[in-house]
């Protein structure tokens, strides 16, 4: 074989091959990059009757992810601390503690949210009362329709 | 018959000269136990390899139903607990023997010319040792792993710039669902052994190039000119073949290691499954398993002020000196020329004990269980005391303090408190709080904080 064609013909070894790889590494990357690109339809879940939350009271509530997948079985659930603040307006907490994410506990009788992990401590508007949480309690959206009390699906509250 | 077949398979593939190439080859005299951890890092893994494989044919990675096959596995699968435990001890196993053979290798100085990718290969071992044992940690489907990942994904969170794409990229999308497990699944069965099982053989691959290192001799600095040449002289001389002269104490101590395991699989089993993985269940504690536990220690530590830097620049940094500790590639091996090589583990391994004990104990984690404090305990008949009494338990006091054996410990013990506190003192603190306690100010009553202070003036 002549010099040149010995590089010609390694030239186009060489390209193929990395047609070949790309070929096949692009979708691997971009279906394990997919979830950074994914945009979850965010969704209104009712939670429940709007009379059955006195007013003044914390309680949790739970319902479902805004898109769950048919396998996620009962990792698709999700929580809330829902607070009647009147008549009129609800709030609802994350109850990841804003410190690394565990869920906070509502003590009822003391007025305060509590992280069993490293002891973080929440007023009960969500304002840091005590302990190493950097932010208060992140809220989701919430409203009243026809009755029912409805909380906006969020991401799980990170950074 | 034997002799022949083997002669035919040498002749086609060569293996066996290769084989016996590699078992016989010379390695320095009295190497001696030291020596044993590597391949006994080596041996777990081969170990997790086998019962993953087995566990495997049964698990359900699926976030909706690997709960219920690992409860199959636990309570009925023939032997399925005995595996679970052997894969659960073996991870330990592993963890520590890696543990062991990083410091051996560093305090000997073997990470020295010509060996500098021997330590390469090994630290990114390490590494992924440690993304198995996570991962695997979040393979046992139960709610302590499911928070976990939430966990992790809050931890990646905390990195500038690209934290929030980390986090997603951990969790397969905003929240823990269908995809996360069958991600972790992967990595943890599929991606990280296959560049374990990679690097394992370039590290062998290394060891049999450059050789076992010998014992270092204070005085006999690596001097990059001379050393090979020494190193085959002193083989030469007084080498004795690996097999069975090094290997013997590679298997005895490798098989008390699998003895140790079997031992612990069946005495203590593998840890019980929580409750179900389901994320709205608000009554957990997420607690990693153990060779974590000393970091979550260091997390609930570590002052507000500072937690970004632990949590994103240590491992950082951590990351970066493992891997630019071969730099230093020549000079005296011995640890008695380099004292400060043996402080630097000995620091390292006090401190990751100190924290793993305070772990354990956790004391900065209020204490749910806490029960109302009974009649006895309490001591005195004063409606107001009684009724102080009972503050201090509704009130959330004594998930944090402690009064005789019962409450939390994350706050000081009170116990005594009236000895060294005024009735003035302990309203004050009530009502103000401080840096770890909330200021009860605005959910007490003036008459509510008058009883807790009532009571608490009694302790004594």
């Amino acid at each position: 074989m002549t010099p040149s064609r010995r590089r010609f013909l390694s030239r186009v070894s060489i390209a193929l091959s990395a047609a070949v790889a790309a070929v096949v590494g692009v979708p691997v990357v971009g279906f394990l990059l997919s979830p950074l690109t994914r945009k979850v339809p965010r969704q209104w879940r009712a939670v429940g009757q709007a009379e059955l939350f006195k007013v003044g009271q914390t309680v949790s509530v739970t319902f479902d992810d805004a898109s769950p997948l048919p396998w996620s079985g009962v990792t698709a659930r999700t929580a809330a601390w829902l607070r009647r603040e009147d008549t009129e307006t609800f709030t609802a907490f994350a109850v990841n503690c804003t410190h690394l994410g565990c869920p906070v506990r509502w003590l009822a009788d003391a007025g305060l949210f509590l992280c069993p992990c490293h002891g973080g401590v929440y007023n009960g508007d969500g304002s840091v009362a005590a302990g190493p949480p950097p932010k208060p309690l992140p809220r989701y959206p919430v409203r009243v329709r026809q009755g029912r009390v409805e909380i906006l699906t969020s991401p799980l509250p990170i950074a | 018959m034997i002799r022949r077949a083997l002669a035919w398979l040498d002749d086609r593939s060569g293996l066996v000269s290769w084989l016996k190439h590699a078992l016989t080859h010379p390695v320095p005299p009295r190497t001696g136990w030291w020596y044993t951890f590597g391949s006994a890092t080596f041996l777990a893994f081969v170990l997790q390899v086998v019962t993953g494989i087995a566990l495997a044919t049964a698990y359900v990675p699926s976030s909706g139903q690997a709960y219920d096959s690992l409860r199959f596995i636990s309570e009925q699968a023939l032997m399925g607990r005995f595996l679970r435990g052997l894969h659960y001890f073996g991870a330990s196993a592993m963890v520590v023997m890696i543990g062991a053979h990083v410091a051996r290798t560093y305090i000997m100085g073997a990470y020295k010319f010509p060996r500098e990718l021997n330590w390469l290969s090994g630290a990114l071992l390490l590494l992924l040792t440690m993304a198995l044992a996570f991962t695997g940690q979040l393979l046992r489907w139960d709610q302590t792993a499911v928070w976990s990942v939430i966990i992790g994904a809050a931890q990646a969170g905390r990195m500038p710039v690209v934290g929030p794409q980390v986090a997603r990229f951990l969790l397969a999308g905003d929240t823990v669902g269908g995809a996360t497990l069958s991600r972790f699944f992967a990595f943890h069965v599929f991606f990280i052994p296959a560049l374990v099982f990679a690097l394992v053989g370039l590290h062998l691959m290394l060891v049999l190039r450059h050789g076992i290192s010998e014992r270092p001799v204070p005085g006999q600095p690596v001097d990059k000119a001379t050393y090979r040449a020494a190193y085959q002289e002193m083989l030469r001389r007084e080498g004795v073949p690996f097999w069975p002269d090094a290997a013997w104490r590679d298997v005895v101590f490798g098989a008390a290691m699998v003895a140790i395991v079997a031992l612990l699989a069946l005495v203590i089993g593998p840890p019980e499954l929580g409750k179900p993985p389901d994320p709205s269940i608000l009554e957990a504690y997420p607690r990693p398993d153990w060779y974590f536990l000393w970091y979550f220690a260091l997390l609930a530590l570590t002052p507000t002020s500072w937690e970004d830097a632990v949590i994103v620049f240590a491992p950082l940094v951590f990351g970066i000196v493992l891997l630019l500790i071969p730099i230093f590639n020549t000079g005296e091996r011995s640890v008695r020329r380099r004292p400060w090589a043996a402080l630097v583990v000995l620091f390292i391994v006090v401190t990751i004990g100190i924290f793993w004990a305070a772990g354990e104990r956790a004391k900065w984690s209020p204490d749910f269980s806490a029960a109302p404090l009974s009649a006895s305990a309490v001591h005195n008949d004063n409606p107001t005391v009684v009724e102080g009494a009972r503050l201090f338990h509704d009130k959330g006091c004594e998930f944090c303090h402690a009064i005789g054996e019962q409450g939390g410990q994350r706050g000081p013990d009170l116990t005594e408190v009236g000895t060294r506190m005024n009735a003035v003192g302990i309203a004050g603190k009530i009502t103000n709080g401080g840096p770890g306690m909330p200021a009860f100010a605005r959910t007490l009553s003036p008459r509510e904080v008058e009883a807790l202070t009532a009571f608490l003036v009694t302790r004594q």
